[in-house]
């Protein structure tokens, strides 16, 4: 398993909502499992968000929304992650959280998002997930 | 890798640059050849150190600086330090916030930072990020520490320029006369200003320079004291005024040589103390010390005459 304080965590909340209890529980527990969690706060724009992964050199973005606006945010961030040359999968794991249908969350995942977690999901799932998808990224194979 | 990375963090490419900071973070071996590598393109940024006590308004502060310094056209990083859970090892790292509006500026490069188990305010790998960021190229870096207490000063063994962020109500003047935090100010800033009991602190903080006069006359500088309201932007630009002004004295009063040179020297022990206690960990064999420790503990040898034969046995050396 790769050390968990070495893999960087970033918790983001794209768009206008600023419901932000889910983001800081995860945040929160993600801590106390060990990772290293930067927490970016609300209102974040998916520019913002891709610049905060490449300066802080993040394994995992996660991202949290509830406002509804997840298939525009989350595709764009997806884009913008590309566009900047960070490959999804490859050099960092996508996955997202909030009120979001199974038929979204279906096609995220088709888009390349690792996982979709909605209400109620364990926090345990949460952490096997992070420790699991982290494997497959270049950074942790070379290292291994 | 470490030369490609470095190439394209030397043509300015941020991710190079943030995946540099993670090698000097996670790895000692790949941060003593990166440190190698980039020296001699460091030495050109101009280091300040934000310190004071959890909630002073340290990051919100900064974020106006930031801005200070941008409107100046200059390049700015930032290294953002928050503590690493002694219990999990884990940390939340969550001084960005405050600065997001920055994170997309070209000229800007925001990276936070784990204590992971250094006790100073700083993380270990705090000074080697700092060397990447000034290759990188920026020209002024703030370091944002943790917050702190009383004794926990390494920043001033790593910034030319030292701000002090209080706020008003923290205690009565005999805190102010504490030796440890107090001491390591260039610059005080007495932040959230509007609230109740800024003039006593600034009374307080005044008093306790008065005391110094001496000191301050033979130096050439005397630490000023300046108001904020981080928020409404009050007292920024005295402060980024302040600071600029400390910058030239130091290089005028030559203060800037001294520095380097204890910086230099600091360093070097650091990293030969190190480096000693890594070989003796290695060469030390878990049964030998064991032993050692029985032997403690049955009272049939002093921890002190077991510190020497350990030093004998790993590296030869008699004390």
């Amino acid at each position: 398993m790769v050390e968990r304080s070495k893999i960087r965590v970033v918790i983001a909340k794209p768009g206008l909502d600023g419901h932000d209890r889910g983001a800081k529980v995860v945040a929160r527990a993600l801590r106390d499992a060990g990772f290293e969690v930067i927490y970016t706060g609300i209102r974040q724009t998916p520019e913002q968000i891709v610049e905060t992964v490449i300066q802080e050199d993040a394994a995992v973005l996660g991202l949290s929304i509830l406002s509804g606006a997840h298939m525009v945010l989350i595709p764009k961030v997806l884009r913008l992650l590309e566009e900047r040359g960070l490959r999804i999968n490859e050099d960092v794991v996508v996955f997202a959280g909030g009120i979001i249908p199974p038929d979204d969350a279906e096609e995220l995942k088709k888009m390349g998002v690792a996982e979709v977690f909605g209400p109620g999901t364990p926090l345990s799932k949460v952490i096997e997930f992070i420790d699991e998808s982290v494997k497959r990224l270049k950074r942790f194979r070379e290292a291994s | 890798m470490i030369d490609e990375l470095i190439e394209r963090m030397l043509r300015g490419d941020k991710k190079a640059t943030a995946r540099l900071i993670t090698l000097v973070e996670n790895d000692e071996e790949k941060a003593r050849e990166i440190v190698k590598k980039i020296y001699r393109y460091t030495g050109n940024a101009y280091i300040v150190g934000i310190t004071g006590p959890p909630g002073s308004g340290k990051s919100t502060l900064l974020d106006k600086l930031i801005k200070q310094a941008r409107d100046e056209g200059l390049i700015v990083g930032v290294i953002a330090i928050d503590p690493t859970s002694p219990f999990t090892g884990g940390a939340l790292l969550g001084d960005r916030i405050r600065m997001q509006r920055h994170s997309t500026d070209p000229g800007v490069f925001i990276r936070s930072m784990a204590t992971r188990g250094s006790l100073g305010g700083l993380a270990k790998a705090t000074n080697d990020a700092i060397k990447v960021l000034d290759a990188y190229g920026c020209d002024v870096i703030f370091v944002e520490t943790v917050g702190v207490g009383q004794v926990e000063i390494d920043i001033v063994k790593t910034a030319d320029t030292v701000v002090l962020v209080t706020v008003p109500g923290l205690g009565d003047d005999i805190q102010a006369i504490k030796a440890g935090l107090m001491e390591i100010a260039d610059i005080f800033v007495i932040n959230k200003a509007d609230k109740e009991g800024a003039d006593a602190t600034f009374f307080e903080l005044s008093m306790m320079l008065d005391l110094e006069k001496e000191k301050w006359e033979k130096r050439g500088w005397r630490p000023p004291i300046i108001e904020t309201v981080a928020v409404t932007m009050k007292g920024i630009r005295e402060l980024w005024e302040a600071m600029k002004e400390h910058r030239k004295f130091l290089k005028e009063s030559g203060e800037i040589e001294r520095k380097k040179r204890f910086r230099a020297e600091e360093e070097i022990r650091t990293i030969v103390s190190g480096s000693v206690a890594k070989k003796i960990g290695e060469r030390l064999r878990d049964e030998e010390l064991s032993k050692l420790i029985d032997k403690i503990v049955e009272r049939k040898i002093d921890p002190y005459s077991a510190a020497e034969v350990v030093l004998e046995k790993t590296l030869g050396v008699k004390i």
